[in-house]
């Protein structure tokens, strides 16, 4: 048989899908593992999808997007974040967030085109990079600086086949939010050196200290930004698979091409479910926010309570303590606190080198069972001693 | 302030270090004002709310079952007081859980507790009909109840997430 596809066969499976297979064999497991919301989409948005399913909403929608759907994330857009879009050529419907990524990188990117990555990151990110026939060029950030990417560090890395800057914030794994000036900065490189930015925005409405900055919003980025967002996370709609970007004109339709190709729509049920969530569930949002928050306090003090050394998560819903205190590398880390207190957290380094020493804790999950979780750690710890 | 008064409304457990841990109060500070408004009345007791159902379905002998209605009642006003005296009359009774002055058909909606429909029935019958002023009441015995105090009683949704997901 002919060799498959050198680039896909190069790429190594996630390291987080080996702990899933451990963690899936064992009973009395506290999942801190999990990379979604532990609220169920909240009742509001599911009963506007049974009704689209009651009523037939199942059909194929226009490629980019039913423009219900648009308009509204658009003026949403604009009146959260002074972020201003065409509803009707700069914004498209994706099945989530990944699909989004995955378009952008195919518009940007020629093969051999460079793309920096500051990590730890989502692990999606250096494959896709890839998959789109691009190279990723890591430059790591550090937990002291609270994982700010430095500008200096990410000019040092750009050469001339650079093409791209790919971003998260607030970011899987750490809960980073990227400060204004870090922002800034990058914007400021990125017109210097004829950069483009793609801007992972899924967390955007889990910020716990100061309001979310849309990178297509800083002065100077709006031409060469595309930004990514969706439901999955703050309207707990994983599930549904649907998300959007927003890009100026050139790259939106690209955008829409390859999507009218390959995907041809979002669902339909889920773009009307999420009509429902822009329009009508926004105390939903705030209360499983505002629950989050609480969470993040109670654990993250837990957290340090153990002597774990925890920068200050201020989005997403992720902690990203250190574990070096404990001798222990990440994997071990996470393999031993598995198999002999069946708690279940990620380790860093799946997320990038930075991450090595660090481990990630999901804290959607009920505060009972956070509580346990912290307790669990703490023996684990002692047993270390 | 107000985030205290919904977590506690919610969950009465909570310590006041929780508390001030989640709003990132001082403790000092949420005990003092949890103090306040118990002593000023705001905060009026901690309670559970308990599935009475569910706890007689557990078999136990020393559990009874517990039979709730509404009843509406029809009252006449009376100049200066309005409906206040009668409905101050009707929340002394113990077996009375609940009364509210209501707009429609009626004036006054309680609810009673008893540990038969013959107890409620007596109780209407007895004391309530008999009130001054209290010109009709209707009864309605409660079948099932599904939610209360913003507590649904079905299971609860399993969780379907995987163990570990990106």
């Amino acid at each position: 048989m002919k060799p498959l596809n050198d680039v896909i066969t190069a790429c190594p499976p996630s390291g987080i899908r080996r702990f899933f297979d451990i963690a899936a064999e064992m009973d009395d497991v506290i999942s801190l593992g999990v990379g979604e919301p532990d609220f169920v989409t909240p009742w509001r948005i599911r009963e506007a999808g049974i009704y689209a399913l009651e009523h037939g909403y199942t059909t194929y929608t226009s490629n980019a997007g039913l423009p219900k759907l648009r308009r509204l994330i658009c003026a949403d857009q604009a009146a959260r974040y002074g972020a201003h879009y065409a509803w009707d050529s700069e914004c498209l419907i994706t099945t989530g967030v990944s699909e989004g990524l995955d378009l952008a990188l195919r518009v940007l990117l020629n093969p051999g085109d460079e793309v920096i990555v500051p990590e730890p990151c989502y692990v999606a990110y250096e494959p896709c990079v890839r998959f789109a026939g691009g190279v990723p060029v890591p430059v790591p950030t550090r937990w002291e600086d609270d994982f700010a990417v430095d500008a200096g560090r990410v000019a040092e890395a750009v050469s001339p086949r650079t093409k791209a800057i790919l971003l998260g914030s607030p970011a899987n794994p750490t809960g980073a939010v990227q400060p204004r000036s870090s922002l800034e900065a990058l914007v400021a490189l990125a017109q210097e050196r004829d950069l483009y930015l793609v801007s992972d925005e899924i967390y955007d409405r889990l910020t716990y200290e100061g309001r979310h900055t849309c990178l297509g919003a800083v002065p100077g980025a709006r031409e060469r930004t595309v930004v990514l967002g969706g439901f999955s996370k703050a309207q707990a709609m994983t599930g549904w698979r649907v998300g959007w970007i927003c890009a100026p004109e050139a790259i939106a339709q690209l955008c829409v091409r390859v999507h009218q190709y390959t995907m041809l729509c979002a669902p339909h049920v889920s773009q009307l479910a999420a009509v429902e969530a822009l329009e009508h569930a926004e105390d939903d949002v705030a209360a499983m926010v505002a629950d989050y928050d609480r969470r993040r306090r109670v654990f993250v003090k837990g957290l340090r309570e153990l002597g774990l050394d925890c920068p200050e998560p201020s989005g997403a819903f992720y902690a990203f303590p250190s574990i070096r205190r404990s001798g222990l590398d990440s994997e071990t880390f996470a393999e031993r606190l598995l198999h002999e207190h069946q708690v279940a957290v990620v380790p860093g380094n799946v997320f990038g080198p930075s991450g090595e020493g660090h481990v990630r804790c999901s804290y959607a999950t009920a505060l009972p069972l956070l509580e346990e979780a912290l307790e669990r750690m703490g023996r684990f710890l002692t047993s270390l001693a | 302030m107000r985030e205290i008064l919904e977590l506690l409304e919610r969950d009465a457990h909570l310590s006041h270090d929780t508390i001030a841990t989640m709003t990132g109060l001082p403790v000092e500070q949420v005990a003092a004002q949890v103090t306040q408004w118990q002593a000023s009345g705001v905060i009026r007791r901690y309670t559970a709310v308990v599935d009475w159902d569910r706890a007689a379905a557990t078999g136990e002998d020393s559990i009874p079952e517990i039979v709730t209605a509404f009843i509406d009642v029809s009252v006449a006003p009376a100049r200066s007081v309005g409906f206040d005296d009668v409905a101050q009359r009707i929340s002394r009774f113990p077996e009375v859980r609940s009364v509210y002055l209501v707009s429609g058909g009626h004036d006054l909606r309680c609810t009673v507790t008893g540990h038969s429909i013959r107890a409620i029935s007596d109780f209407v019958s007895q004391k309530l009909s008999t009130i001054e002023r209290v010109q009709a009441t209707a009864t309605h015995f409660v079948l099932k109840a599904y939610k209360r105090d913003g507590v649904v009683f079905a299971e609860p949704e399993p969780d379907h997430r995987l163990r570990v997901t990106p």
